[in-house]
């Protein structure tokens, strides 16, 4: 046309390259985020590594896990015939004498499962570990991406077995901190410090455990109408307000998981002594 | 010159809000292979800024309610004016059409019972607004959107093709209507994205497309509204009705500056918000004319006791119909009462906790946390008149809603002229889209099917004058050569067309705004008359693929046209009544209620020339240039016309005393 | 506080390549960054090509992204900013560009059609439905969404890999089949459509690793992961990978083979 104002026709190629395709805005910069959006995926792999490192050493090291009344969460159960007694406490041998290493790695699997297939615990290490994105609107590194829809990713969708085997370790930590109520000779009716560190561990495991996203399914979310399961409806709304703090509890029960442990370990290895208040 | 891509359609809907895609989906359902033409991308429209709600008669929250009620508040609303039928068939219709839209998946707030929730709002008797917190607008948008898809889905199961009866052109222009003879034959319009033109043929054309606010500074409208569709009936040779009737919302933003017109929901008042002035007072109490004083509660105790206990009790000036709630806003501000920014407050944070605040206005707390960093649950808002509604529009059939004195055109929604006569009440717009641009949708169709084996064809010559002055912006700069060549020094460089949005706006805010006086609306239409004249000046940069200079430059006739029905209208009234407020005639004058004053182009030979200007279309029509360079005649012509009475039995709803307020003497004794 | 000049970088150019360009313009107070894009196309390059309507984030319009970060221009104050930075705007990055500021979205309008829409219950006419507030304050939610579209741009399972376009839904119409699998009448299931079984087979919710960029980007603050996206997950769950409906069918399929 004359005028020379018809637009240019153009086939518009497709092709790979995520944001830098073909047929995308031309910038050769994979992000132009100018915020520390590194930071968070950074702290998030810092702090899941620390614990990492720590876990696996203290799983293994098959020692100190017992000052009495204190059982670390660590091992127990404690399912072997190599466990410390533990005189009422959570050592039952089902695994008898052939079990040569460290009999934390035989109940370590289920809160680890729960927290591997946990809803935000994925988020935090596919950006963190994966950079699945490293952040929001910041182009990651893969060249293919498939997602959870194959294995191994797809047994993410497993996280509901976890949850269940999860409820059933918080039920024995719930009784191994009953059992901190005793002195070191088995007397009931006291408490020391580490009492505390296991009440407080036991609420933050409870709470992660239930703010759960398979959780709030099961007690409600599944339902098509509240409206007709009155109980259940407010089951729901209770869970759904704890799992708007899962990520919060995620950390302060890996923190405080971690704690007790730890502070079990400097009880029994004699490095520190049990304040005890009554 | 003619390489247009040409399609044909039996029902070409223009514009894709409520009414639009309402129409469509009617037409569709009726067998008609039918388009829908929109600006902004598909569900985008403005009919999701609407927050408050649908009024609609269905007795859920107070069983008194009924469509005579919901009329007579029409009435009332707007001072008698309406179209009585089309008022009588909205109040009728309504319920029907919410109903119809939970059939298509919308989910309303609900009652305790599970029925649709209602709630109250300014000058309806009963809480009558279906609505979905504060943003019933996008709900009912992206119900129609999705109603659809579903009608294209199930196009595709028998045919393969989404597309195949029901398809939406979005980020298209219309520009013309096409006529064969005196009948429609299609549309002219450009892709926005690729600059490309285009025709759909068609018999039906449903004219859909929304307002005129952009015409005025303070708007709470968005940038689509620049009178397209009031323009495309004009220069097809429809009328325009009432065009004076200009709503001013009262409560828009008015600080920030780049926020200032951005509407704060009459919800807000609804739900327990109160109007004060910078003394404290409560004024609206002051505000309450002779019509409404027996509905409007006196003290602040009784209206207070009306949120509770509404049976009993009358009710809180606040919610006086929207154009006495602008005045009076505007007197306090004027008398120096008003706020730091020019405004006054309004109030909820003292009357609600922040907690129940946060949760039945959640996107108004939103809205001023995020543009004005204001706290609505902590301090008061300030709020002011901002251009929200234009009541005129194209004269329609009240029952078809078919534009007049063209065939085959139709209109629905706020293009369309008559339902709220000089004021329009809150709530009833969004009824008001989905009751007439079904009736639009369903004449249209029956319409084109009557026509099926003898449609109208479009020609080729009004295709390439509307090419020709699409592109005329393109080529200003080097007319405006050609003209410095001819007239010596007197040649000028062609004219930003933001630079003539700005000044338009300017002038219609300035002169033709809220409170009117004749010399200043007689100084707009010779402000008009030189912005039309340059104008077709107005040139552009760049090409034509998303080129938003050339949009605008197109947009501006449209603008302009407009502009000058809305002055001339309100220049010729000389009275005050809802949306029309005159200083030199401060009363309601029972003798113009039955007066409408139409407006059409003072160029009879369709309008093609009607833009003027020195491109190709001026060789259609030599005198085009000259009629529009003269300001005094312009391009537009009034004339009066009596309304038809009302009918007996809809008047018979209204106590004696009431009518003696607005009809005339030899109204009443007929 | 007064006006000041400020430093922007906006992408200019169409599909055949372009860049940012630099603009030094006035900024106000209170405005946000579309009123500083409208200044620079008023003033300096009228034709800019940018799409907004409403300019109150009630429309999903002016979607684009500044300093890397999908916004709506119309919600992004400038007061966020320092006046000595430099704002970058570009257009989404996601998505094929037109032409400046404006892409090609049509992504988003194809997967809206691949949901089957609402079926409404046989046996209930207009103005017979009745539905409790609780039970339609979930689907509501995600009724508040404006279609920007800034989700489906900063989902990285489509924006760093154009081939899952055609598996993945992207995050706003898994919320959609949420919604609809939530609605207390939709009535899929009589007519034989399962939506949860449906979501992980026909739109592709595998492939969503719950990062929840989705949830960030969100200008009207729906919990799309916590609140649709998982539970249609966990709703998936229940359809595909419960041991005893496993179980159950492959008995079943058993039993027709032989």
């Amino acid at each position: 046309m004359a005028t020379g104002t018809e637009p240019p026709a153009t086939e518009p190629a497709r092709a790979r390259g995520g944001v830098r395709g073909a047929t995308r805005a031309a910038i050769a910069a994979p992000h132009l985020r100018t915020d520390r959006w590194w930071l968070a995926p950074a702290a998030t792999t810092a702090g899941l590594l620390a614990f990492v490192v720590y876990s696996t050493w203290r799983a293994f090291a098959d020692s100190d896990y017992y000052a009495a009344p204190y059982v670390s969460p660590f091992y127990s159960p404690c399912l072997a015939e190599r466990c410390r007694p533990m005189h009422a406490g959570p050592n039952w041998e089902v695994f008898g004498g052939w079990w040569g290493i460290s009999p934390a790695i035989i109940i370590l699997v289920f809160p680890l499962g729960f927290r591997l297939t946990c809803y935000y615990y994925r988020k935090a290490y596919y950006r963190g570990f994966w950079a699945s994105p490293p952040a929001c609107a910041v182009a990651e590194p893969h060249r293919t991406y498939t997602g959870e829809t194959r294995f191994p990713l797809v047994l993410q969708n497993l996280h509901r077995y976890f949850f269940y085997a999860a409820v059933v370790v918080a039920g024995i930590l719930t009784y191994d901190t009953a059992l901190a109520f005793r002195d070191e000779h088995y007397a009931w009716g006291h408490m020391g410090l580490g009492t505390l560190v296991f009440l407080a561990n036991i609420v933050l495991i409870w709470a992660y455990t239930l703010s759960c996203h398979s959780c709030r399914h099961i007690v409600g979310g599944k339902l098509k109408h509240f409206s007709r399961h009155p109980v259940r409806y407010r089951m729901w709304q209770f869970v759904g307000r704890l799992n708007a703090r899962h990520m919060l509890l995620a950390w302060a029960s890996l923190v405080s998981v971690a704690l007790a442990d730890l502070y079990v370990w400097l009880v029994a290895s004699g490095a520190f002594d049990d304040p005890r208040f009554f | 010159m003619s390489v247009v891509d040409r399609q044909e359609w039996d029902v070409v809907v223009v514009g894709a809000g409520g009414a639009g895609l309402r129409a469509a989906i009617e037409a569709r359902e009726r067998g008609c292979r039918t388009a829908v033409v929109c600006k902004s991308l598909f569900g985008k429209a403005h009919t999701v800024m609407a927050e408050g709600g649908i009024a609609a008669a269905m007795a859920n929250a107070n069983e008194h309610d009924s469509w005579q009620v919901h009329f007579r508040d029409t009435l009332r609303g707007g001072k008698f004016l309406n179209q009585w039928r089309m008022a009588e068939l909205h109040a009728q219709e309504a319920p029907d059409r919410v109903w119809e839209l939970e059939t298509w998946g919308a989910l309303f707030d609900r009652t305790k019972d599970g029925r649709i929730s209602q709630r109250n709002f300014g000058g309806h008797e009963y809480p009558r607004l279906a609505h979905v917190g504060d943003r019933t607008g996008l709900e009912l948008i992206r119900t129609l959107q999705q109603k659809v898809v579903a009608l294209q889905q199930e196009d595709f199961r028998e045919t393969g093709d989404h597309e195949a009866r029901l398809k939406v052109f979005q980020e298209c222009t219309v520009t013309r209507v096409l006529k064969d003879g005196d009948r429609v034959s299609g549309v002219f319009g450009y892709e926005r994205e690729s600059g490309r033109f285009f025709v759909l043929e068609a018999p039906a054309v449903v004219i859909a497309t929304g307002g005129i606010g952009k015409s005025f500074k303070v708007t709470s409208n968005s940038w689509e509204y620049t009178g397209d569709g009031h323009a495309l009936a004009l220069l097809a040779g429809a009328p325009l009705l009432n065009m004076e009737f200009v709503q001013f919302h009262p409560t828009g933003m008015v600080w920030p500056p780049s926020v200032k017109g951005i509407l704060v929901t009459e919800s807000v008042r609804g739900d327990g918000g109160v109007l004060r002035n910078s003394e404290g007072d409560r004024f609206m109490f002051r505000y309450v004319p002779d019509v409404f004083k027996e509905k409007y509660a006196e003290t602040e105790e009784e209206a207070d006791r009306w949120y509770d206990d509404p049976d009993h009790h009358r009710r809180p000036p606040e919610l006086l119909p929207r154009d006495e709630v602008a005045r009076a806003i505007n007197a306090e501000v004027k008398a120096g009462r008003g706020s730091p920014h020019g405004g006054v407050f309004l109030d909820v944070s003292t009357r609600m906790p922040a907690e129940v605040i946060r949760r039945r206005l959640p996107s108004m707390y939103h809205q001023f946390k995020e543009l004005a960093d204001v706290d609505i649950t902590a301090e008061a808002m300030e709020v002011g008149p901002t251009c929200h509604y234009v009541m005129g529009g194209i004269a329609v059939d009240s029952d078809s809603a078919a534009a007049r004195g063209v065939p085959g055109l139709y209109a629905a929604g706020e293009v369309a002229g008559g339902m709220h006569g000089s004021n329009r009440l809150g709530g009833n717009s969004l009824s008001d889209l989905l009751v007439f641009g079904r009736r639009a949708g369903r004449h249209a169709a029956e319409y084109a099917a009557a026509l099926a084996g003898a449609r109208p064809r479009a020609d080729d010559a009004q295709v390439d004058a509307a090419a020709a002055e699409a592109l005329r912006p393109f080529s200003a700069e080097a007319e405006a050569d050609a003209a410095h060549e001819d007239a010596g020094a007197g040649g000028r460089p062609p004219e930003n067309p933001y630079t003539l949005h700005q000044e338009l706006q300017q002038t219609m805010n300035d002169l033709v705004g809220i409170i009117r006086r004749e010399g200043e609306m007689r100084q707009a239409l010779v402000k008009l008359a030189e912005l039309r004249v340059r104008a077709r000046r107005a040139g552009v940069e760049g090409h034509r693929q998303f080129n938003p200079g050339w949009h605008l430059a197109l947009d501006l006739r449209n603008m302009l046209l407009v502009s000058e029905c809305v002055a001339r209208a309100a220049l010729e009234r000389t009275e005050s009544r809802g949306g029309h407020t005159r200083e030199d005639h401060p009363a309601m004058d029972r003798a113009w209620r039955r007066i409408n004053l139409l407006c059409t182009l003072t160029d009879p030979t369709g309008g093609l020339a009607a833009t003027g200007g020195t491109g190709g279309l001026a060789a259609t029509d030599p005198t085009g240039g000259l009629t529009a360079a003269d300001p005094v005649s312009g391009r537009i012509r009034l004339t009066r016309e009596t309304t038809e009475p009302v009918r007996p039995d809809l008047l018979a709803l209204f106590d004696k005393e009431e009518l003696v307020k607005y009809l005339a003497e030899e109204e009443l004794y007929e | 506080m007064s006006g000041y000049q400020a430093r922007f970088k906006v992408w200019r150019g169409d599909v055949d390549g372009g860049g940012l360009e630099d603009y030094r313009v006035e900024v106000d107070e209170g405005e946000v960054v579309l009123d500083v894009i409208h200044r620079i196309q008023a003033t300096q390059a009228p034709d800019l090509a940018v799409r907004w309507n409403c300019k109150a984030g009630k429309c999903g319009s002016c979607s684009a992204e500044v300093n890397g970060r999908p916004r709506l221009m119309c919600m992004t104050r400038m007061s966020v900013f320092d006046r000595a930075e430099t704002v970058t705007v570009t257009p989404l990055r996601a998505f094929p560009v037109v032409r400046d500021l404006v892409t090609d979205v049509g992504f988003n309008y194809r997967k809206a059609r691949e949901v089957p829409a609402f079926v409404p219950p046989a046996g209930l006419g207009p103005g017979e439905y009745r539905m409790m507030q609780e039970d339609v304050d979930r689907p509501q939610e995600f009724r508040k969404c404006i279609e920007c579209f800034l989700c489906q741009d900063t989902c990285h399972v489509v924006r760093d890999h154009e081939e899952n376009k055609t598996a993945f839904a992207g995050p706003r119409f898994l919320m959609r089949v949420a919604e609809l699998d939530m609605h207390p009448l939709d009535a899929a299931a009589d007519t034989g459509l399962d939506r949860e079984r449906a979501a992980q087979e026909v739109h592709g919710l595998g492939y969503c690793n719950i990062t929840k960029c989705c949830t960030e980007v969100c200008p009207e603050g729906i919990k799309i992961t916590d609140n649709a996206l998982i539970p249609l997950k966990e709703r998936a769950v229940d359809r595909k990978y419960d041991p005893l409906v496993w179980l159950g069918s492959k008995i079943r399929r058993r039993g027709a083979g032989g």
